[in-house]
Formats: structure tokens, sequence, C-alpha cells
């Protein structure tokens, strides 16, 4: 009895980690052989999730010969550079670049704004029908007309093959505003009274109180906002017919599907350049795929990292009650 | 006096959200207005005014004849079968959270945490892209599998009719797997640690541990989420089907969006694929509904 009591008396002191080395547990070996498949099985997926990436990064700095017989597995092989500075001279692509740029900061900025802004209304207590608007909001999440009804309202709003179109649907977000919500009510009350007590008004307590110390959660929806911006695809499909309003996922798209008579062209414009050029530069249909594939993953692949611990406490926080 | 100030300023409030209330009226609501093309004979460009009233002409045709029942239920025989495979295997996140949850070495636990979810911030036509660089005809496994003798000629993947549910369910799972153990990996955290003790204390083993204290504190998040997914059951989304779709697969991969979606933009039959939009999002909305009143039910408390 006394050594369970030893054994066990780390965890009153930190029971915040179950994974601290608290307990020290008789492995017997069925214990082990369970501990074995867990490590092989998860370094498997670990494996599947990563190596589409890996594979296409290297395609892309590979000799394109090589690359487009599937010759390139594990190591690249002949390494330049050419497919990036090839790839950027196909026309609408840089434009696209912009788009998406473009759509992704404004979008997000009018994101967050509204969700911080309608997140920390809705946790007022007293607005007129607050909670019917709350759930006016909230139904959205669950129920929509469809795409085809969507479509119709876009057009008969002339918000076709417009800028618009891409950030104003966005803008209120029920998800973002429960997250922002259940943020601004685990925050103490006694902050917002005392701004209120010091005469600021609403907006004050907003701009001045609320928006300081929601800078977590902000981040949160920030990145969700942009990840969901930048990997839009549907309104382009339905809504625009203008190719300077291409997003990079749209000529992606269709890139994957035309990039043969894309590789000719490409060869055509740099014939007069290069007197020869080489096979391992000369552009192929895989090596235009793979290599606007991985511009437009390329900002995803950078940011993800630093962010990827921030979200997942952000999302926490707002699970906890949404 | 003062219950006056507080109405106008209870007022106010409202006032600040309203605009933030008419986009929504505006980009959520006013689209149901839509609904009206499928009880008239639509016919673009002519304008809506000018198209004749049909009653439910539209609903009637889509059981008119054996065509376009059979075409309808394969339809919807694929939304069942790529939904059911989801709602099958739903208890996946909760399994590979539980599992690692129980590596002990940090480092590798965080490494794998951050690699699988991933997948979950690409697009699905980037997945598609992926999709392509890696099994269509000059893909890197085909390539690879020549390369090493097993086969003469290419193994087309993606053209294959007849795998299309697996195959898409496996596209899903690859992409959402890692992110939606997030959730169950947050409630294994908040497991009381008494619970974990006791269990030790009575000498547990560990899978006895997994199953007696991990399993039962999870249930509630699982019914929770299992709930929500079948309240979706008829919404695949329409993106991962549209990029996959190709003149091979059609048949097995039209899910009710797409098919809605090409009806629409491939067939210009606005009010028949309106007529099924709104079916479709009928029976969704009474699909949530029963679902939470079973949720009230069985636990007391709604999902909505």
């Amino acid at each position: 009895m006394s050594d369970h009591q030893t054994e066990l008396a780390p965890i009153a002191k930190d029971n915040k980690s179950r994974f601290s080395k608290k307990i020290k547990m008789q492995v017997s070996p069925t214990d082990k052989m369970i501990s074995a498949v867990i490590y092989v099985l998860f370094s498997l997926f670990a494996f599947i999730c990563v190596y589409p990436f890996y594979s296409i990064i290297i395609n892309t700095i590979s000799a394109n010969d090589l690359s487009a017989k599937g010759e390139i597995a594990f190591w690249p092989r002949g390494i330049h550079f050419q497919n990036y500075v090839d790839v950027f001279k196909i026309p609408g692509l840089w434009n696209a670049f912009v788009i998406s740029l473009g759509r992704t900061v404004i979008g997000t900025l009018l994101t967050v704004g509204a969700s911080a802004f309608l997140g920390f209304m809705f946790a007022q207590e007293d607005m007129w029908g607050k909670k019917f608007w709350y759930r006016f909001t909230i139904i959205t999440m669950f129920f929509n007309a469809g795409i085809i009804p969507w479509y119709l309202t876009m057009r008969s709003l002339h918000l076709t093959n417009s800028f618009l179109a891409y950030v104003l649907p966005s803008i209120v977000a029920p998800f973002f505003i429960i997250l922002v919500k259940t943020f601004v009510e685990s925050t103490p009350k006694e902050l917002q009274q005392a701004a209120s007590i010091d005469g600021a008004g609403i907006l004050t307590i907003f701009y001045k109180v609320i928006l300081p110390i929601s800078k977590p959660i902000l981040a949160t929806v920030a990145i969700f906002s942009a990840v969901n911006q930048w990997n839009s695809f549907q309104d382009t499909l339905l809504l625009v017919t203008d190719t300077k309003l291409y997003s990079l996922q749209f000529i992606l798209y269709n890139y994957i599907n035309q990039a043969s008579s894309l590789s000719t062209m490409v060869n055509l414009q740099n014939a007069g350049s290069t007197a020869m050029a080489s096979l391992s530069t000369k552009q192929t249909t895989t090596s235009i795929r793979m290599t606007v594939t991985i511009i437009v993953v390329a900002p995803i692949l950078l940011v993800y990292p630093i962010f990827q611990r921030f979200f997942v406490k952000g999302i926490i926080i707002g699970a906890v009650k949404g | 006096m003062r219950s006056h100030s507080m109405r106008s300023n209870s007022i106010l409030k409202f006032l600040y959200i309203s605009p933030f209330m008419v986009l929504l009226a505006v980009f959520a609501y006013y689209p149901l207005y839509g609904w009206v093309y499928a009880f008239f004979d639509y016919m673009p460009p002519i304008p809506l005014s000018k198209a004749p009233f049909v009653g439910f002409k539209w609903f009637h045709s889509l059981v008119e004849n054996q065509v376009k029942v059979d075409q309808l239920l394969q339809v919807i025989k694929n939304t069942f079968g790529i939904s059911g495979l989801s709602i099958l295997f739903s208890w996946l996140p909760m399994i590979f959270a539980i599992f690692l949850t129980e590596i002990k070495a940090v480092r590798f636990r965080k490494f794998i945490q951050t690699v699988t979810t991933l997948p979950n911030f690409i697009s699905w036509v980037l997945v598609y892209s992926l999709a392509f660089s890696m099994f269509s005809s000059e893909g890197v496994v085909n390539g690879f599998l020549n390369q090493i003798g097993l086969i003469d000629s290419p193994v087309l993947f993606l053209q294959n009719s007849e795998h299309v549910w697996i195959t898409m369910w496996i596209w899903i799972t690859w992409k959402s797997l890692g992110w939606s153990a997030i959730l169950y990996i947050a409630a294994i955290m908040g497991i009381d640690e008494s619970l974990y003790e006791a269990a030790y204390v009575d000498g547990a083993t560990r899978m006895q541990v997994i199953r007696h204290v991990v399993l039962p504190s999870m249930l509630p998040t699982y019914f929770v989420l299992l709930m929500l997914q079948i309240a979706s059951f008829l919404n695949n989304g329409l993106e991962q089907y549209f990029v996959f779709q190709n003149a091979f697969n059609k048949d097995t991969i039209q899910v009710l969006d797409l098919y809605v979606y090409n009806l629409a933009m491939g067939g210009g039959s606005y009010s028949v694929s309106v007529a099924i939009s709104m079916l479709k999002s009928l029976i969704s909305v009474a699909l949530l509904f029963s679902v939470n009143g079973l949720s009230k039910l069985l636990r007391g408390e709604g999902i909505v």
C-alpha cells in the first residue's frame, strides 16, 4: 500500500499533464507489443501525410525528364530551379497570385473584425432581442438554401465577376463568433464594468478593453479565416468567368486539366531565349502541374508550423463550450 | 427615467450589430427566395418574371420515368454510401486520439500530431493535385511500381469507377483524421486524474484503463459529433467530388451536391436542380431537428 502511495505522489503535484512520467506501471509483454504497434501505425500514417508534399517538392527541383517518367520517388536528382522561373511566366498566374493574396488579406481583416465585434456584442447581457439575433446567426451554420439558389442570389445582386463576392459573404461567420463569444464570456466581468463606470461607451470598451485581451482567440480566427480564403475554390467556380479574377486554386485546377498545352507554350516562349533547352529543364506537363501545386501550397506549409500549436489551443478553448 | 435610458441603450447595441444582421439576411436568408425557381419553367436567359408558373411539375418530373428514377436513386445511393462509410468509421478519430495520448515520448507525439493535422489545411483542389501527382498514369506510384518491375502498364487509379466510395472515404480520412482527433484529445486532457489513480491502485492494465476510464469519458463527445454528422448526412459538399469526377467515375461519384451542380451548371436545368436542392435542405433540417430531439431524449441536452 505504501508502495503505491509513493508511486502515485507525483500525480498530485502535477495533475495537469497526463504525460509526465507520473506512474511506474508494471509493463507487461502485451503492453510492450501494443506500444510497438502504436508506434509503427502512427509513423506509417505520418509518412502517408507528409510524403505527397515531400515527393512533389523534390520532383519540382529534379530533372524534368526523370520526373515526367515518375522516376523521382525518394530523393531529388539533377537539381535545378528553372521550373519556378518558367511557371511565373505563364500569363495569368501572377495575377491569380495577387487575387488570392488580396482576398486573403482583405477577407481575413473583415472577418476577424466582424467576428470580434459580434462575439463581444453577443456576450453583452442587454441587447434588444439578443437571444433571437444570436440564433438568427447560428442557425445559418446548419441550414442553407443550397448552392444553386445561392448562385442565383449572387447573380441577382450583381456579385458575379466581382471581387466583392470573395469577401462579402464570409464576413459574418457563425463559428468564429461562437469562439469569440465563449472567450469573452470567460474573461472577468469586472474589466468591462470598471471601464463602463469610468464612462467608457460600448465601442470604447470593445476597442480598449476587449480587443487587447482577445489576441489569442483573434489570432486563431485570423489563421482559420486566412486558410479558408486562400483555399476557396467554389466561389470562383460558380461566380467568376472573368479571367482577371481567377484565384490560384482555380488556376491550379485548370492547369491540372490542361497542363500539356501550357508546357508547349512555355517551351515555345523559352525556345528563343535559350538556344537549346536541355531535357532536364524543359517543361513537361508533370513539371508544370507540380510546380504550380507547390506555389499554391507553399504559403500554408510555411505558416502552418508556426501557428499549429496556437490554433490547436484556440479550438480547444472554443470547444469547451461550443 | 433610468429604465428608459437602459432600454435605449439596449436598442443602441442592436443598432451596432444591425449592419451585420443585414449581411446575414442577404447572404444566408435571401437565397431561400431562390426556391421559387423550382416552381417555374425557368430557362435562362429569360427572366423569371416571364417564366410560366408550373407548380410541382419539376418535383413530379423527378419520378416521372424509370431512367430519371434510376439516376436519382444512384445519386442517393452514392450519397448514402460515402456518408455511410464516414459514419461507420466515425470512431476512428477517437481511437486515434486515445492511442496518440498513450505515446509517452513527447517529441514523437507532438511530431505525429503536427504532421497528421497538416492535410486538413489544404484545399480539395490541392488534395486532387497531390492525388494526381501520386496516382495518375505518369505519377510517382506508377513510376515506382514500374521501376521495381511489378507492373508493365500503368494502373489507372483515378479513372477507376469501382471503388470510388472507398477511395473518396480514404481521402476524407487522410485529410481530416488528425484534425478531428483534436477534440478528443481535449476531452482526454479533461479527464479527472483521480479516476486514473483509482484504476492503477486496483491494478488495471493499460488496456483496461483505456476501456474503463478513457473510453467512457469520451462517449459524450463522440455522441455529440456523431449526431452532428448524421444531421449533415446529405451534405457531402461539392468540391471534393467535383475535382475528383471524370468521365469514368461519373456514375459512382455523383453525390447530391455534385448532381445539383452538374444539372444546373452543366445542363442548364436550373428549376429541377433547385427543386432537388430544396428537398435536400428541407430533409437536412428535419434530420437536424430529429437528431437534436433524440439527443435531448437520451442525454438531456440538445446539440444545437
